[in-house]
């Protein structure tokens, strides 16, 4: 079982994902630079946070463009884990690998604070070692994490359960309208993360990856890297037995 | 575009901020006038801002040597031993002119040089604070009074009104309402402007702190601190040697922004055409200094590069020369090599361009291809541009014809060095006015106790530091709100650093040395409740316009506080800035001295935060002092308080009267305390005194209360809740620890005293038993959480 974190030019949470993975769930993980289109031998891929190119244009709308994202697409038609934080996640929608589109954040400020988000289905390789329901305390810090999508394509996450995590308040209340204290950046339907149909690639913008020792102020992302630890042993598992 | 080739006069020399003495100088160094661009030259490398000119003498007598000292001052940034064979390198820098004239880019661009600096030694940034200082954001209690003084005149004839205004104006706290205004607007534009370079490029902004008065109204000051931790045998410094070794420009082109914004900008006062002054303040690309750090860090890992110096102040100009000059050698250059973003750029332009994100190196003859093969891996330009020579001098080539040539030495560090006059002031103008009057039984506690939470100076700051992302990079361990320092975890290490800056302009307007050595104090009393021992610290000196005497008064006044506080203390100074002529239309900053100081926990795992935990917890007041104030003072001293600024409207008398010995003794005691894991918080009592401290212990926590009684004491009530004196913390403990706390305080010298329990939900605080302040605490956090946040907004 092998991770692979991208790095692109302003990536900067590329080193605290391996950190996440390497130290601190000893998995063996590697970076993959932009410019490399060799996903053998990898298992799931993380896009990480930062500015990826500077972000000019808009987020992620460079990002998609580069090398490496051609070879992230395939390896997801193969069915590869992939998993996009903050940054990683709004590369994801500009690439078309998940649906709907990142806008500023309601209130136009860059904001960086512990979240809640609710375990919305666990029906993922990203949150099957969760409850359904599961509270998970983890930090945001992002100017643009607004999810937007319309109606059609809002109805069409519910049918299937696309959406993986909700904001919501610390005991688990839904988020009401402009209710910042729950719903930090205003995204639609409080959505903080979704997969897509095949559910093997799914973005978040709170960072997981940040989240994963209690001295830091929570471990509750270790959820996330564990269902895809777990994902994988099944995964070599299965294709031993056969 | 500057005509290089027109002849240098002495006026030109004069339009360049060069004296005649100092034009002179020059003459005298080159035996000829100087060409247009060797002056340019020396214009900004002999400005105050670039020479130190008239504070190197003072300089000189802050203690710069200590056990873990590794590089004092002169280097771009300071660095000390941390064990494990790392270093921290750390500098505190201004950037209070740009960030006026340009509150984004400016604060912005702040913190992208101080990054630079502190890379450039090889050292990875892991963390940013930021001392702030603006004019009030909210109409203030003196304004209040200047309001009604200007109603009383009323409609009468229109010039008595005019003079009751300036009268009010001279009164030190007028500020307008479109003062009010535009205030709101810088702190916005500089807090955007920090975030917007911070978070970009993937350092986290863990602290610092932010402090209103008038004298900051036309000049905010923004001082931005960063840490870098690096290996001990791994530093790299900026001195050019090797004859022949390629001369590599690497980074951004060069543009004509910020040309002569360290000479013209940062080292002379604000007129009237400031405003002016704008195309002078560079434009900064975080994305771009990112690419730099990675580069830079990688290519210093080839063992290629022998020297390395950011171009900031003075760009292409000090960098060369510095580097020159500290290796004892000299540099050539062609500037039709350098890489221009520009077209038709004059020698005396690229000389001088503030661009940024850029830095000058030397590298190994024959090693070339490996650095380029590193840069351009990261897409940034790098270009052979000139080589390391002999001679001992910056020899400017354009196209093969020199364009200048001058000694490195002589513009590096042969800037005339000035014994500015000294006077101290007659009588201090603030130490003249009314004191507060005490004893005043009308006083309503319970209401100035809210109003002091919703002020800006003590308002929770979380609107402010919620745009800066503070987790990054996943080191820190207490960021902002959450402890007197801020911690950072060293992976791979035990360890933990502690960081905090902090400064009392008011106090140092009302007696700078006292000032100083509560700014040195306060800093390494936080980095102590944090469970770290301060072990070096950074300052930023700002101040007004050093050819005045009374200004050069209050800067060796502080030298010397910081001097006398900084031994006792142990925590020498391992760098910083000094920033000179911060005044608009000739009136001066309060003299305000930032310290930063580095704290050292061997232990991650001791670090404490300054929220009370659980219910039941004993809360207990050290006290360093240990003898009860001079009444004869007292009013004095209370004259100086947060309390009495926000609720008086008086800002006057003198600063609490200091104690470094029980200072050190505090600190030894909550050092020991954390290491033994005797206590669970601490927090040391600063602005609104013992009742704002334990509040604020509540804020901070996971809903708890407090409730405290104060023991009779012979000081009138509001002194006994909101007096501000050093050398005190409150701290809460388990009641099984209360025993072990008392048993270390009392080998420590510090007094200990129980002071309240841990309560569930509600804050109390009795005088002897009587109760005087309350309420819930969802309720006084409001107030404390939102106000710094709905004053901002309202008129953005």
């Amino acid at each position: 079982m092998k991770f692979g974190v991208v790095q692109f030019p302003g990536s900067n949470c590329d080193d605290d994902a391996l950190h996440a993975i390497g130290a601190v769930i000893r998995q063996p993980v590697e970076f993959i630079w932009h410019e490399s289109q060799q996903m053998s031998g990898f298992d799931a891929i993380l896009l990480p946070g930062g500015f990826s190119y500077g972000d000019y244009l808009r987020t992620g709308a460079i990002a998609r463009f580069s090398p490496v994202m051609k070879a992230v697409s395939k390896f997801a038609r193969g069915g590869g884990l992939v998993l996009g934080v903050c940054n990683g996640f709004q590369i994801l929608l500009e690439a078309g690998l998940l649906p709907g589109a990142m806008l500023r954040n309601q209130r136009l400020r860059f904001l960086c604070r512990q979240v809640h988000i609710r375990v919305e289905t666990t029906d993922t390789p990203f949150t099957c070692a969760a409850r359904k329901g599961q509270i998970l305390q983890m930090p945001i810090a992002h100017m643009e994490g607004n999810y937007f999508c319309d109606a059609a394509a809002l109805a069409e996450l519910e049918r299937n359960n696309q959406i993986v995590f909700r904001y919501v308040h610390a005991d688990g209340r839904e988020a009401g309208p402009n209710d910042f204290d729950a719903n930090p950046n205003g995204a639609l339907a409080g959505i903080a993360g979704v997969c897509n149909r095949e559910r093997n690639v799914a973005g978040l913008m709170p960072h997981p990856e940040r989240a994963v020792e209690s001295a830091l102020g929570s471990s509750d992302g270790l959820v996330i890297l564990n269902s895809m630890v777990e994902t994988l042993s099944r995964r070599t598992a299965e294709r031993v037995s056969a | 575009m500057i005509d290089t080739e027109i002849k240098v006069t002495p006026q030109i020399a004069a339009e360049h901020g060069l004296s005649a003495d100092e034009y002179a100088r020059t003459q005298k160094i080159l035996g000829r006038d100087p060409n247009l661009t060797e002056l340019g030259i020396f214009s900004v490398m002999w400005s105050e801002h670039c020479s130190y000119k008239s504070s190197r003498i003072h300089l000189r007598k802050l203690p710069t040597r200590g056990k873990h000292v590794v590089q004092g001052p002169g280097e771009n940034a300071g660095v000390v031993d941390i064990g494990d064979g790392l270093v921290a390198v750390f500098k505190i820098e201004s950037h209070n002119h740009p960030s006026f004239v340009e509150p984004f880019q400016g604060a912005a661009t702040g913190v992208g040089g101080i990054l630079r600096d502190i890379f450039t030694m090889g050292a990875r940034p892991i963390a940013v604070l930021d001392s702030l200082r603006f004019g009030p954001i909210v109409p203030e209690k003196a304004q209040e009074k200047s309001r009604s003084l200007a109603a009383s005149v009323g409609r009468g004839d229109r010039g008595e009104y005019k003079t009751a205004v300036d009268s009010a104006r001279d009164d030190e706290g007028f500020v307008s309402l479109e003062e009010i205004e535009r205030n709101r607007r810088i702190l916005d534009g500089v807090v955007r402007g920090i975030g917007f370079y911070g978070n970009c490029f993937g350092v986290p902004t863990v602290g610092g702190e932010v402090m209103f008065e008038p004298c900051y109204t036309n000049n905010p000051l923004v001082n931005a601190l960063a840490l870098g931790i690096a290996r001990k045998d791994e530093l790299f410094f900026a001195r050019a040697s090797g004859v022949g070794n390629p001369v590599i420009y690497v980074g951004a082109k060069t543009g004509r922004d910020g040309i002569h914004g360290a000479s013209l900008l940062a080292s002379a006062e604000f007129s009237e055409e400031s405003q002016q002054k704008r195309p002078n303040v560079q434009v900064g690309d975080p994305f771009m200094e990112k690419l730099l750090l990675e580069a830079c860090l990688e290519a210093m890992r080839t063992g290629a590069i022998v020297a390395i110096q950011d171009m900031g102040a003075a760009g292409l100009t000090s960098s060369s020369s510095e580097m020159a000059s500290r290796g004892g050698a000299g540099i050539e250059i062609d500037l039709a090599r350098v890489p221009q973003r520009e077209t038709g750029m004059t020698p005396y332009e690229i000389m001088l361009s503030e661009s940024q994100e850029r830095m000058l190196l030397v590298a190994e003859r024959g090693r070339e291809r490996e650095v380029f093969d590193v840069f351009y891996k990261w897409g940034l330009d790098a270009m052979e541009i000139g080589r390391v020579t002999d001679d001992g001098k910056l020899r400017v080539l354009n196209h093969g014809r020199v364009a200048a040539e001058i000694p490195a030495h002589a513009i590096a560090e042969e800037a005339p060095r000035y014994e500015r006059p000294i006077a101290k002031l007659a009588k201090n103008p603030a130490a003249e006015l009314p004191l507060v009057t005490l004893a005043d039984e009308g006083a309503d506690l319970n209401a100035n106790f809210r109003k002091l939470l919703a002020s800006p100076a003590i308002a929770s700051k979380n609107w402010i530091t919620e745009q800066y992302d503070s987790m990054v990079r996943t080191n820190t361990r207490v960021g902002p709100g959450g402890g007197d320092a801020a911690v950072l975890r060293l992976k791979e290490t035990k360890f933990a650093i502690a960081l905090s800056t902090d400064g009392n302009g008011r106090w140092c307007h009302l007696a700078p040395k006292v000032g100083a050595m509560h700014a040195v104090a306060e800093a390494a009393r936080n980095v102590a409740c944090s469970g770290a021992r301060p072990i070096a610290a950074t300052n930023c000196l700002n101040f007004g316009n050093p050819e005045k005497p009374e200004v050069m008064w209050q800067f060796t006044e502080s030298i010397d506080g910081i001097s006398e506080a900084c031994r006792t203390l142990e925590t020498p100074i391992t760098g910083g800035n000094v920033s000179f002529y911060n005044e608009t239309l000739g009136k001066p900053i309060y003299p305000t001295p930032i310290l930063g100081v580095l704290g050292l926990m061997e232990d991650a795992e001791c670090a404490i935060g300054s929220a009370f935990r659980n219910e039941g917890d004993a809360i207990l007041l050290l006290d360093g002092l240990r003898q009860s104030l001079r009444d004869d003072h007292l009013q004095r001293e209370f004259s100086s308080s947060e309390y009495a600024r926000t609720i008086h409207g008086v800002a006057a008398g003198e600063p609490p009267a200091i104690d470094l010995t029980a200072e050190k003794k505090l600190i030894d005691c909550l050092v020991r305390l954390a290491a033994e894991h005797a206590i669970l918080s601490a927090h040391d009592v600063s602005d609104g005194g013992i009742a704002v401290t334990v509040a604020e212990c509540c804020f901070d926590s996971s809903g708890v209360g407090a409730d405290v009684n104060l023991p009779l004491t012979n000081v009138p009530a509001e002194v006994a809740l909101f007096g501000e004196r050093g050398a005190r913390a409150v701290v809460s403990t388990a009641a099984a620890l209360l025993a072990r706390v008392e048993h270390l305080a009392a080998e420590c010298g510090v007094e200990v005293q129980r002071i309240g329990t841990v309560h569930r939900r509600d804050f109390r605080i009795q005088l002897n038993g009587t109760s005087v302040v309350q309420g819930s605490v969802a309720s006084l956090r409001r107030i404390w959480a939102d106000s710094l946040g709905e004053a901002i907004e309202k008129s953005l």
